[in-house]
């Protein structure tokens, strides 16, 4: 049996760090040791495959409540390739983010702002056949968090994507364009590459956007490319 | 082509996408040897990581639609995780080489800025020896950050530490 094709390393300076003293909760969670380089094998080459069959869609994070949630409605929508441009079909994507005031339907979310029953916070898509993927939300509010004095998280919804090898398991966030708190935002700038850390901007799309009915944002993913560089000496050490 | 989007840390709120259940792989109806896998993830204070999603993927036994090879836990206030799963067999390597059973493992959690990557190995298995993994690993106390003890009655355990004394291997892939 042949060898797996691995996912290429990441390109300098378009991943964050773990160790980022601007984010506070990073200083007793990350590794001292540098990781351990491991060849890529069929565990890290192969992933789960989902299906809307026993992963259901929510498609529309607006309508699971009894009524519609408080908020302005949107629509996201975009494509999931991978670095060589080719789409990443039929693969999984959770979303899950504040109310419209900037709170968590969560029980640890203490932020003094209302809760609202009908917006649990949760989505789930697939993208087809050419990767394109696409749900309808609220926009969610800025909060604060305790990172250090008067720090407010820029408007933002959570992203969790699969792929079709567990090394491209990507947790990432997407952001609005023209918010002023990511100027501050140490989360968003610890990736220290700027056309990494703006790509992390959705861009307002009018062919996204529905007439008389919500705006539209566009927001492309991409994730590891398979392909032909390797490690150099291709071995754990 | 633009490089991979950055990632972002999963956030103390990812229990919105919580369901339980996906830490039972078994729920699905899957046969062979079914095993229970805890422990406990701690920072560089050992404190409890309270708010972690500890995720798992094997490709052996292989997934189908009685397995789906892959399962979340969140940790407990202690830092616990819990799955239920069948115990993976061997794993082909690259190469002629062959992978002792193991389950691939993802930490995600505030304060991790990208997932963390380790594996969980089971002790006792003959294989382990000559795993490509663990065999690289000279030192046996770094070995044994991977390797998961038997807890009694198909349970097994392994404790994963962030940062500091007895810190996890982790991995880059
Ligand atoms: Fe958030």
């Amino acid at each position: 049996m042949s060898d797996p094709v691995p996912f290429r390393p990441f390109q300098a300076g378009t991943q964050p760090p773990l160790d980022h003293a601007a984010y506070g909760s990073t200083r007793l969670r990350h590794p001292n040791r540098p990781l351990r380089r491991l060849a890529q094998t069929v565990s890290e080459t192969t992933g789960p495959a989902f299906t809307r069959a026993l992963f259901p869609e929510i498609a529309d994070m607006t309508r699971q409540g009894k009524a519609a949630p408080l908020g302005e409605r949107i629509i996201v929508a975009g494509r999931v390739t991978d670095e060589d441009g080719r789409p990443v079909p039929n693969t999984m994507i959770e979303l899950w983010q504040a109310n419209a005031a900037g709170r968590y339907a969560h029980p640890r979310d203490t932020h003094d702002a209302p809760a609202d029953p009908n917006f649990p916070g949760e989505g789930r898509v697939f993208t087809d056949a050419e990767g394109h993927y696409r749900f309808v939300t609220i926009k969610p509010g800025a909060y604060p968090w305790r990172n250090h004095h008067n720090a407010w998280r820029p408007v933002h919804i959570h992203f969790s994507l699969f792929g079709s090898g567990f090394a491209q398991r990507l947790i990432t966030q997407m952001y609005f364009p023209g918010d002023p708190l990511l100027e501050f935002d140490p989360i968003y700038h610890a990736v220290s590459d700027a056309g990494a850390r703006e790509r992390l901007v959705s861009r307002f799309d009018l062919d996204v956007t529905e007439p008389e009915w919500a705006l539209g944002y566009r927001f492309d993913i991409v994730l590891r490319g398979r392909g032909a560089t390797p490690f150099e000496d291709g071995e754990a050490h | 082509m633009p490089a991979a989007t950055a990632s972002q840390t999963i956030g103390p709120y990812w229990h919105l996408i919580e369901h339980a259940e996906w830490a039972d792989l078994t729920r699905f109806g899957a046969e062979g040897e079914r095993i229970t896998v805890t422990g406990r993830v701690t920072d560089g204070e050992g404190a409890p990581v309270s708010d972690a999603a500890v995720e798992i993927w094997q490709s052996s036994p292989p997934a189908d639609e009685h397995f789906p090879g892959y399962g979340r836990a969140a940790t407990d206030g202690e830092g616990r995780f819990r799955f239920v799963t069948v115990k993976p067999e061997a794993v082909p390597g690259l190469g002629n080489q062959t992978q002792a059973p193991h389950l691939s493992v993802v930490l995600l959690a505030r304060g991790l800025m990208t997932a963390l990557r380790t594996r969980l190995y089971f002790e006792g298995e003959a294989l382990n020896e000559t795993d490509p993994l663990l065999a690289a690993i000279a030192d046996p106390a770094e070995r044994a950050t991977l390797i998961a003890r038997p807890a009694g009655s198909g349970s097994w355990t392994l404790d994963i530490r962030l940062q500091g004394e007895g810190e996890t291997i982790f991995l880059e892939v």
